[in-house]
């Protein structure tokens, strides 16, 4: 029986599978040399569900007994849409000027959309390996969807054997809860953990490693991390951009609310682990990025440095780590969505435009774009007046206020390091001898369109974050 | 007063930028006229701050304060004292003559240079006006990336090379006191019951001995690596060296001033049991710097190593009269502060201008240019009498005060007298050292053909050394009128800092810091006595 709770509950994502059908069929009856506005559709269906969720908020449907539409799950999946309109604004004009297939791209860029909502909004173990699996299969393909790059096959290829492995991990972890507790729903098993928390369950523990471990896979945190830089690389511009921001925030909406409700009683077991991954995460993340000269591949591992920061913020798990975690999130995506986007816009399909070098002289050629790069690359660096300051700033205090002293110090101090190659790039756009004229692509305009909205985000939350840091928190509050 | 003129400041100058950016693509010289009118404006203004500043009051002025992030107990709050009053006032005095001093030489990307500079400007006299830990520690963090692309854009041969040492080196000791705001924050909450970044409220904080420790010297390392204290020093020469003229007079004249500002500001009233305990190292370290400073700038063939060399000497002196932690050391340290930025700012417009007609700043290119360039070598002496303290100039009345202070320092009172007397070793070196580069520059023969048909200072550039002549000569013969302003300040911390220690013999508990009398005379000054009133003046 269909009730009305359990339509609100999934109407959002069903709203966004819907807009990814209409693409497809668009695409479908697409003549040859026909144009379709298949971005604005998808913008459309994106712009209903976050409107939707909006108008949710607070009312905590329970949709089939597994998906819950509480302040989190809205949370996520407005900034998930956000992020998803953000893509689709930037892809815009550069999608056609890379040949992508157009219709495939912006439906699955949607499909896996949805898959990343259902992993925010999931209460039960099952439901969180589906949606896992339905925004990973979008974003294998959409890696590798440029058909004639080998690298991009490449990079398909390897993030989707290992992506499979790590999912087997994952549903095998599910199975050892199943096989403990008799339950896969997050609440029942919360309470069955809770009672023998004081002795828990050898297979238990192992279970919450593998669910680790695949968690840990798909946030790109150390030692999982194998796969991101290749992926990142060899994946088209603004799928990496939106693999790096959307995929991230997901994994983690999941991951949170995984062990911060269900497992949330294992505490002791599972916080010296991730306390390890985050150190090693920002540890790795930084020096190893250092070292690197494509920017795509210098920014994969800026990816996972900051994955460590959102650890970190999982670690503390205070009410201020937990709110941290949904903020750092949206500071990161509208800040490396928007670097991503410069980045597109520089490269054509014959010339990649991704090795450090090829960024200099950007500074006097193309001074606005540069100016904007640059302020996405000092809001990564955790400079104010930008979001980035405060996303860092709030970790860090949550890590205090947890008394995790050395892992604040640890996280400034790769901060300073990863300030380095962030400063690289803007050394070449600016300081940098010049070379001869490069011939940079225009940028279209509804990318541009894009770039600014995130500047404007990325200065304003930067200035005046109060309302969403209370919107954090207020979603946290209600459920863990 | 009802206008927010402390806000205006910060704004002006950051509207002003942005402002200068949109100026039309070529039109560079109405860029620049716009930035310097802007720039000028900003001085009045702060002219005006000064002017309707009550000298008599301890407490801070022209406070605004309006929350921010209320669940974090993050305001903004501004306000000035006696001390911040003129480090903002050195601000908007360096900035105007920094913009006219490029007039020439900064031909290109104009816009962004003078965007730059106005922005550094904003984010400066953001840093000195704070009075919420959060807010402070955002403008100092903002400050580095103007200084960054100055150096790094502007600069001469090894500008990367430099620009990126200045960042990483300042970003490396300010964000380990970023940790410590954040303890310090929480440590109220678990004290108090509110979270509180406002630096009065932190104040009034007991905090644990241990504990004041570790934050002190996380805020020690980062205001020391900015002063730049020995051994912490090295950023400097590069940065200096590398950066254009503008960028190194406002680097010496106000960045450098940050270190000690926050350390006097910050470091020793919030952790003052850490502070007096480590006081006895940080004089050790800064008597070090003196010395080393001032030797190794006698060996520089680099007009602008020289000068940098003698900024971590002059600085030495700041930080040995903040140890020393009475009434005339810190009254000192903060008039050294000012004199400091105005004679080097000088002394580095002097090597730009040498530097901008024969594009090397090595001196043993340079020698008998007085028979040249007779004015510009009358303002070059001027300021290096001021630099190497000569009575009647403003370098004379803060190194004075210090040395005075430091006779009787609270660091170590009882041999305080031997470490002021390797201290003042300093102030002949300096002599030694400046008055022999002078010689070597101006005096002789002039033998090297280039330096023949050099011409003599034109009309902007005696814009640009006249005010800093007149202020030299000025603060050294009434430096009252700097020193009575900041007194009721300089007495309060004191107080802060050097109060509990003697207080504490007595009773067990200390008396929370806001609630104390300004007027209340500390243990320490009423031994010394008080000259800073009449000190160099005659």
């Amino acid at each position: 029986m269909l009730t009305r709770a359990d339509f609100a509950a999934i109407a959002p994502i069903l709203i966004v599978t819907l807009s990814a059908c209409f693409v497809l069929v668009a695409e479908a009856i697409r003549r040859r040399g026909e144009w379709m506005p298949h971005g604005a559709l998808g913008v459309i269906g994106l712009g209903g569900a976050i409107v939707t969720s909006a108008l949710q908020w607070d009312q905590q449907h329970i949709g089939f007994g597994v998906i819950i539409a509480d302040n989190y799950a809205l949370f996520f999946n407005i900034a998930i849409c956000g992020m998803g309109v953000l893509t689709i604004l930037l892809s815009s004009g550069t999608a056609v000027r890379d040949r992508l297939p157009e219709g495939e791209y912006y439906a699955l860029v949607l499909f896996s959309t949805a898959g990343m909502m259902m992993m925010g909004s999931t209460r039960d173990l099952l439901v969180v390996f589906i949606a896992l699996e339905i925004m990973s299969l979008g974003v294998y393909i959409l890696t590798a969807i440029k058909r004639t790059s080998l690298a991009g096959a490449e990079a398909g290829f390897k993030y989707f054997v290992l992506g499979g492995f790590s999912s087997a991990f994952f549903v095998y972890g599910i199975a050892l809860v199943y096989a403990v507790t008799g339950t896969t729903r997050l609440d029942d098993l919360g309470r069955m953990v809770a009672t023998q928390s004081l002795d828990p369950n050898v297979l238990l523990v192992l279970a919450m490693i593998f669910l680790i471990v695949g968690f840990a896979f798909k946030v790109s945190a150390v030692p999982f991390h194998m796969w991101a830089p290749d992926a990142y690389q060899g994946a088209p511009t603004l799928v990496t951009g939106f693999m790096s921001t959307a995929v991230k925030a997901a994994a983690f909406a999941a991951f949170a609310r995984v062990f911060l409700s269900a497992l949330e009683p294992l505490r002791a077991e599972w916080v010296p682990i991730l306390t390890a991954i985050a150190g090693l995460t920002m540890i790795l993340g930084t020096v190893v990025g250092v070292a690197q000269t494509s920017v795509k591949r210098m920014l994969a591992y800026s990816s996972i440095a900051h994955a460590g920061y959102v650890l970190v913020a999982l670690v503390a798990a205070n009410a201020t780590g937990k709110a941290a975690i949904l903020f750092y999130l949206v500071a990161y995506a509208v800040t490396n969505l928007g670097a991503f986007g410069v980045l597109a816009a520089l490269a054509t399909n014959d010339r990649p435009h991704d090795d450090v070098r090829d960024f200099a002289g950007l500074g006097r050629e193309r001074p606005g774009l540069a100016a904007v790069l640059t302020v996405f690359l000092l809001s990564l660096g955790g400079f104010p007046p930008t979001v980035g300051f405060v996303a860092k700033w709030y970790v860090f205090s949550a890590a205090v206020q947890a008394n995790l002293i050395a892992l604040a110090v640890l996280g400034v101090l790769t901060s300073v390091v990863a300030v380095f190659f962030y400063l690289r790039i803007v050394v070449m756009m600016y300081m940098a001898p010049e070379r001869a004229p490069n011939h940079r692509p225009a940028v279209p305009a509804v990318a541009l369109a894009g770039l600014l909205v995130a500047l404007v985000v990325v200065f304003y939350l930067g200035v005046l974050p109060g309302r969403l840091l209370a919107l954090a928190a207020d979603s946290v509050a209600a459920i863990f | 007063m009802t206008l927010p003129l402390l806000t205006l400041l910060v704004l002006v100058p950051l509207a002003g930028g942005v402002a200068v950016l949109l100026v039309g693509r070529g039109r560079d010289g109405a860029a620049r006229r716009l930035a310097l009118g802007v720039a000028v404006v900003t001085f009045a203004a702060s002219l005006a701050l000064w002017a309707f500043f009550d000298a008599g009051s301890a407490d801070y002025q022209f406070v605004e304060r309006y929350t921010w992030l209320p669940d974090f107990g993050i305001s903004y709050h501004v306000g000035v004292d006696g001390i911040s009053l003129f480090l903002v006032i050195l601000t908007t005095f360096l900035t105007p003559i920094a913009l006219l001093c490029s007039w020439d030489s900064i031909g290109d990307r104009v816009r962004e240079f003078s965007f730059f500079m106005l922005a550094l400007e904003a984010a400066m006299i953001g840093v000195f006006v704070s009075l919420d830990l959060f807010l402070f520690y955002l403008f100092w963090d903002a400050m580095l990336i103007p200084m960054y692309f100055l150096i790094g854009v502007w600069g001469y041969d090894r500008r990367i090379y430099a620009a990126i040492k200045f960042m990483l080196y300042t970003m490396a000791g300010s964000v380990l006191m970023l940790v410590a705001i954040i303890w310090l924050a929480y440590h109220h909450e678990s004290a108090v019951g509110v979270l509180s970044f406002d630096l009065a409220h932190l104040m009034a904080l007991n905090v644990p001995a241990t504990l004041q420790t570790w934050l002190f010297l996380a805020f020690a390392v980062a205001f020391a690596i900015k002063v730049p204290l020995f051994p912490f020093h090295t950023w400097l020469p590069d940065a200096h060296v590398e950066a254009p003229t503008a960028g190194s007079v406002i680097l010496a004249g106000v960045l450098l001033k940050m270190g000690t500002y926050g350390l006097l500001r910050f470091a020793f009233p919030l952790f003052p049991e850490a502070a007096l305990a480590f006081a006895p190292y940080l004089a050790i370290l800064a008597i070090v710097g003196i010395v080393y400073g001032a030797l190794v700038a006698m060996v520089q063939p680099d007009l602008k190593k020289l000068v940098a060399y003698s900024s971590v000497s002059h600085l030495g002196f700041v930080v040995l009269g903040l140890c020393a932690m009475n009434i005339n050391g810190v009254q000192g340290a903060v008039f050294q502060m000012l004199a400091h930025g105005v004679s080097t700012g000088g002394l580095f417009l002097i090597v730009g201008m040498l530097s901008d007609r024969r594009h090397t700043r090595l001196i043993a290119e340079f020698g008998g240019l007085k028979a040249a360039m007779p004015q510009l070598v009358a303002a070059f002496l001027v300021i290096t009498l001021a630099s190497i303290a000569l009575p009647g100039l403003n370098g004379f009345v803060g190194e004075f005060l210090i040395l005075l202070g430091s006779f009787h320092g609270l660091f170590d009172p009882a041999r305080a007298p031997y470490y002021t007397a390797v201290a003042a070793t300093g102030v002949i070196l300096s002599a030694v050292y400046m008055l022999w580069m002078f010689q070597r520059v101006n005096y002789g023969p002039l033998e090297n053909p280039k330096n023949r048909g050099l011409g003599d200072l034109t009309l902007r550039e005696w814009v640009v050394i006249a005010p800093i002549c007149a202020a030299a000569i000025g603060m050294g013969v009434v430096p009252g009128a700097f020193l009575r302003p900041m007194e009721p300040a300089v007495r309060r911390v004191v107080q802060d800092v050097a109060g509990p220690r003697a207080m504490n013999a007595a009773r067990p508990t200390a008396v929370p810091a806001v609630d104390r009398p300004p007027d209340g005379d500390g243990p320490a000054s009423g031994s010394t006595g008080r000259v800073a009133g009449s000190g160099g003046g005659r």
